[in-house]
């Protein structure tokens, strides 16, 4: 099989608009969490999130288009520009029948559907929806954008697993590749829930963070405070290649693919399983995949998303699968900084496992206070700082709503 | 120019993105102003809902160019 190397990066999150805003956030330890500004959520149970700042689609399409774009879209749209051009592929004429897309969203147009519905419901009866009602909606619209914008034409689609939706579009894209079907893949992710049905239903469900006083702390995975995820935004865009045409063209490398894992918890709709049996095979089924054993991973980017429960059960697995590595290697969430992206969180990690490994520097776990003696104090969770060391390798996992589990392993490229 | 024609004017320059001056009345929403088939369903309920009146399918389909818009809402409207 071929090898797959990572080329080109594209980020829009809640620490910054750009790749190197989102490091420098990372590494700072800053939190991307505030007051909610997209609607007036005064009267809702959490009334902060991790918003992307500052963000105007006609800076970069122009107003017809964005109008067309429910905003996952336009992030898409935008983080996979920025990908392109950070691969240098903008001026290199890539074979569109061996070029494709792959794109994850958890939940798609959430944003046209609520504004539809609405504008139905306040008025006659009388149906009036929009023509591009169903185009802006859909969650697959992003991939079939970016293929029409860049004319790639080889395998186009969306990967719909709630927050692990993003790690399944670069499982598939990686798979491709090393099977020899396409040279080259767009991927990632995008989300855009921070509005009124996203913000409602995720505190139906009691899975937010309430704590409306201090946004900043309220991501603090691992902390015995903590009390549910904050909803955060955004996208990331990789570039994947195979690596004879990343090298036959030049590209600089950022690094490589070792091997992917997929599971289930088989277990329920929204809670983890409380030994963590899902995440621990799921993690065994990449090492296994990457040909690569515990001691060789120097970094765990977790899922982590602040909640009771799927804290201590990812633990529990990573415990399972590393047994006395587990004390030797760092573990972070990034997104106590980032908040949770969901459908966009695999690919806004992966591009931090990228980055961790290219600077040998991992991004801490911020907002930690007190310790839960739930957790072995000898799992190193990288609180509040970051902290420097060789990573010869990096797991990333993001587990979904439906108990699907995905795991993605970078490593250093070496020629 | 009338009112209608006006507001019928800054819809299009809206909804299709394109420079005031392009829209001149015998411009085509498909063939001169990049329109594709929902943005043509796009407008018509967009000067429906600006002229609170029903365009009938039938009736739509006879409303290609601006100058055919402004003529039919002038006639129309209420």
């Amino acid at each position: 099989m071929r090898r797959v190397v990572v080329t080109g990066l594209g980020a829009l999150t809640p620490l910054g608009n750009t790749v190197k805003e989102y490091w420098e956030g990372l590494v700072q330890g800053r939190s991307g969490a505030g007051p909610i500004t997209r609607f007036d959520a005064s009267k809702y149970r959490t009334r902060f999130a991790a918003e992307v700042k500052g963000f105007d689609p006609e800076n970069h399409m122009d107003r017809k288009e964005a109008r067309k774009m429910d905003p996952y879209a336009q992030y898409a749209m935008v983080t996979a520009q920025d990908a392109l051009l950070d691969a240098g592929l903008e001026e290199f004429k890539v074979n569109g029948e061996r070029a494709g897309v792959i794109w994850g969203s958890g939940i798609g147009g959430l944003y046209t559907v609520y504004h539809e519905f609405k504008n139905f419901f306040e008025g006659d009866g009388v149906p009036k929806f929009n023509p591009f009602f169903v185009p802006k909606m859909i969650s697959d619209i992003a991939a079939g954008y970016l293929s029409i914008r860049y004319g790639f034409r080889g395998p186009n689609y969306t990967t719909v697993s709630a927050c692990a939706s993003s790690n399944n579009a670069i499982i598939d894209a990686f798979n491709y590749i090393r099977w020899g079907v396409t040279d080259l893949f767009i991927t990632g992710g995008s989300e855009a829930a921070v509005n009124e049905p996203g913000v409602a239903g995720f505190n139906a469900m009691k899975a937010l963070s309430e704590r409306n006083e201090d946004p900043a702390t309220a991501s603090r995975p691992f902390d015995l405070d903590r009390d549910g995820f904050v909803l955060g935004e955004g996208g990331a865009a990789l570039i994947l290649e195979s690596l004879d045409h990343a090298l036959a063209r030049d590209a600089r490398i950022y690094a490589e693919i070792a091997g992917v894992g997929l599971s289930a918890d088989a277990h329920h709709i929204t809670a983890p399983h409380p030994e963590g049996l899902g995440a621990t095979l799921v993690m065994r089924n990449a090492l296994r995949d990457a040909n690569l054993s515990p001691s060789e991973i120097d970094y765990i980017n977790v899922h982590g998303t602040s909640t009771p429960l799927g804290d201590l059960s990812e633990i529990k697995a990573i415990q399972n699968v590393f047994g006395e590595d587990a004390y030797r290697l760092n573990v972070s969430s990034t997104k106590s900084m980032t908040g949770h992206l969901l459908g966009a969180a695999g690919a806004a990690e992966a591009v931090a496992c990228i980055l961790a490994i290219v600077n040998n520097t991992v991004p801490p776990t911020i907002n930690h206070f007190t310790d839960d003696p739930a957790f072995d104090p000898r799992i190193n969770l990288t609180f509040n700082t970051p902290q420097g060391r060789t990573i010869r390798a990096a797991l990333s996992n993001t587990f979904g709503f439906g108990g699907h589990n995905t795991s993605v392993i970078f490593k250093a490229y070496q020629a | 120019m009338s009112d209608i024609a006006n507001k019928v004017r800054s819809i299009i320059v809206e909804k299709l993105g394109v420079d005031e001056n392009e829209v001149t009345p015998e411009a085509s929403f498909t063939n001169d102003l990049g329109a594709d088939s929902l943005d043509t369903v796009e407008l018509i309920m967009e000067f429906e809902k600006e002229f609170s009146l029903s365009i009938p399918d039938d009736e739509a389909e006879n409303i290609q160019t601006v100058g055919q818009a402004i003529t039919y809402l002038e006639a129309n409207a209420k």
